[in-house]
């Protein structure tokens, strides 16, 4: 379903991605595992056609996003790292603007808007706006949103960043349902090793841009000699803390912050 | 088609949710045409150009449209900073589309601003040669309104961040503003400044809706309704086209 081949991203001297190879199947839950700066959301920045990769194939479906953009956006859904809501929008407007753009029929919008909301605990705050709402409830919400079209691939980029237990637990076993159900295809980043262990089939490993190993979680603790994903997974990248430097969105971010005083 | 709708009813929802914004974004209109034009009416008056309230009104009513509307398609840089914008450019719709629903409703928006300015112009004593000319008028409120909309594309879509803003607003919109025409009339000016405001797209604008609404008897146009009219179809139409063209290049 998804196929990499030397997937290669510089920006200016910096190489973020290099000579990154993989294929995920049909059906397929697919970690991708690194260190904070390792090239996770670049990657999938470049699989869902918001990057130009410098080097390499991609291919989704058999089709190349940077040739066929529209036809591959359609064949994908995607729960962003960072915040993507409208926050002038009430929790419902942002489920219909996206059921509008995903073209899901009228019908079938309101009704699994309807039941996603539900799902996610928001069906109470439907009408108020999302910028009222506390981090939870936003990450809830753009989780709730991603599942509101049947996507052929899903991307979830850290989504269970900021959840508590119970939200992280409904969010998990929603995925491995539409999985199974309709075999979705998975491709998910995250820092809790555990989540990986339970949810993935196969999983990527990737450090300083370039991937270290991949495999079933029991193959990768085979391999390295460890009993739990989280040991192999220090073992392969180190135990250096990284740090990302701000990029220019988060300092933006700061700033507009400041300059709404926090009313967003 | 139902994408354009959507993002255009977005925009004016985010319009009309923001009240204190409107009410913030009136002040500077009517300290334009209260302060300036009740305080410069006798030296106008002297002068030979009839009432300066009168000769004002129709550019107070531009500057909002172009403020509003260029700052609709700045507001990119606000949906690229809150994530928004990466919503609608993973989504399968060509981004013509999200464009053109932006932009519509960024226009949308402006114009209403204008037809506020324009009541409060009215109120406050503002009479045009013919009510009958104000749909004229309004024609060019919305052709004001899709130029520079489309010029806030091209820049939101070309900007990284906020610091940006600035640079755009003393460089771009301050000088658009005040070579257009807007607070002086462009007869009779020398060789370099009825260069220059020949240049900026609102004096065509501005002169348009002069000329649509004051009596002949005073208001002399520097360029004519036709040639107003053709300069801003022109340039509004090519300035849509790039716009469009930078927004489908936009990464993230």
């Amino acid at each position: 379903m998804i196929q990499v081949r030397n997937l290669a991203k510089t920006f200016g001297s910096f190489s973020a991605v290099s000579d990154v190879s993989f294929d995920v199947a049909e059906g397929e839950i697919f970690a991708f595992l690194g260190p904070n700066g390792a090239g996770k959301t670049t990657t999938i920045k470049m699989l869902t056609t918001l990057l130009k990769p410098s080097g390499g194939q991609i291919q989704l479906d058999g089709l190349d996003p940077q040739t066929h953009q529209n036809q591959v956006r359609q064949r994908f859904g995607i729960v962003f790292q960072d915040p993507s809501l409208d926050g002038d929008l009430t929790a419902w407007e942002n489920m219909e603007v996206h059921g509008v753009l995903y073209h899901v029929p009228h019908k079938t919008r309101r009704h699994r808007a309807e039941e996603l909301l539900k799902l996610f605990e928001l069906w109470d705050r439907r009408n108020d706006q999302v910028k009222k709402f506390s981090g939870g409830m936003k990450r809830r919400l753009e989780i709730a949103r991603g599942f509101l079209h049947t996507p052929k691939i899903l991307f979830l980029d850290e989504p269970t960043l900021g959840l508590d237990p119970q939200s992280r637990n409904q969010l998990w076993t929603h995925v491995k349902g539409v999985n199974e159900s309709e075999r979705v295809t998975v491709f998910l980043t995250t820092h809790y090793m555990d989540e990986a262990d339970r949810v993935a089939h196969r999983v990527g490993i990737i450090d300083h841009g370039k991937l270290v190993t991949q495999g079933t979680p029991k193959e990768i603790k085979e391999q390295t000699g460890t009993q739990t994903l989280e040991d192999a997974f220090l073992k392969l990248t180190g135990s250096t803390i990284r740090d990302e430097s701000a990029s220019s969105t988060d300092q933006m971010r700061q700033f507009a912050k400041m300059w709404s005083g926090g009313r967003r | 088609m139902n994408a354009i709708y959507i993002l255009w009813l977005r925009e004016l929802k985010r319009y009309t949710r923001s009240r204190a914004q409107i009410v913030a974004s009136l002040g500077q209109p009517m300290l334009y045409l209260l302060v300036l034009g009740f305080g410069l009416n006798p030296v106008f008056k002297r002068a030979g150009y009839g009432s300066y309230f009168q000769f004002i009104a129709p550019g107070v009513i531009g500057m909002s449209v172009l403020f509003s509307s260029i700052f609709s398609g700045l507001g990119l840089l606000w949906d690229r900073q809150f994530g928004f914008l990466k919503e609608t450019l993973v989504a399968p719709v060509p981004r013509i589309q999200i464009m053109i629903g932006r932009t519509l409703g960024g226009s949308t928006v402006a114009v209403i601003q204008g037809l506020l300015v324009l009541t409060i112009c009215l109120v406050s004593g503002f009479r045009p040669a013919s009510y009958s000319t104000i749909p004229l008028a309004i024609g060019f409120m919305v052709l004001i309104a899709l130029l520079f909309a489309a010029l806030g594309v091209v820049f939101g879509s070309s900007l990284q961040d906020m610091q940006g803003m600035q640079l755009i607003m003393n460089f771009i919109v301050l000088p658009i503003y005040f070579l257009s025409g807007a607070m002086f009339p462009l007869t009779d000016q020398g060789k370099i400044l009825g260069f220059v405001t020949a240049l900026d797209p609102l004096s065509y604008g501005v002169d348009g809706m002069r000329s649509v609404l004051l009596s002949s008897t005073f208001f002399r146009p520097a360029f004519g309704p036709a040639l107003d009219l053709a300069v801003l179809v022109v340039v509004g139409t090519i300035l849509l086209i790039f716009g469009a063209y930078r927004f489908s290049k936009i990464e993230i």
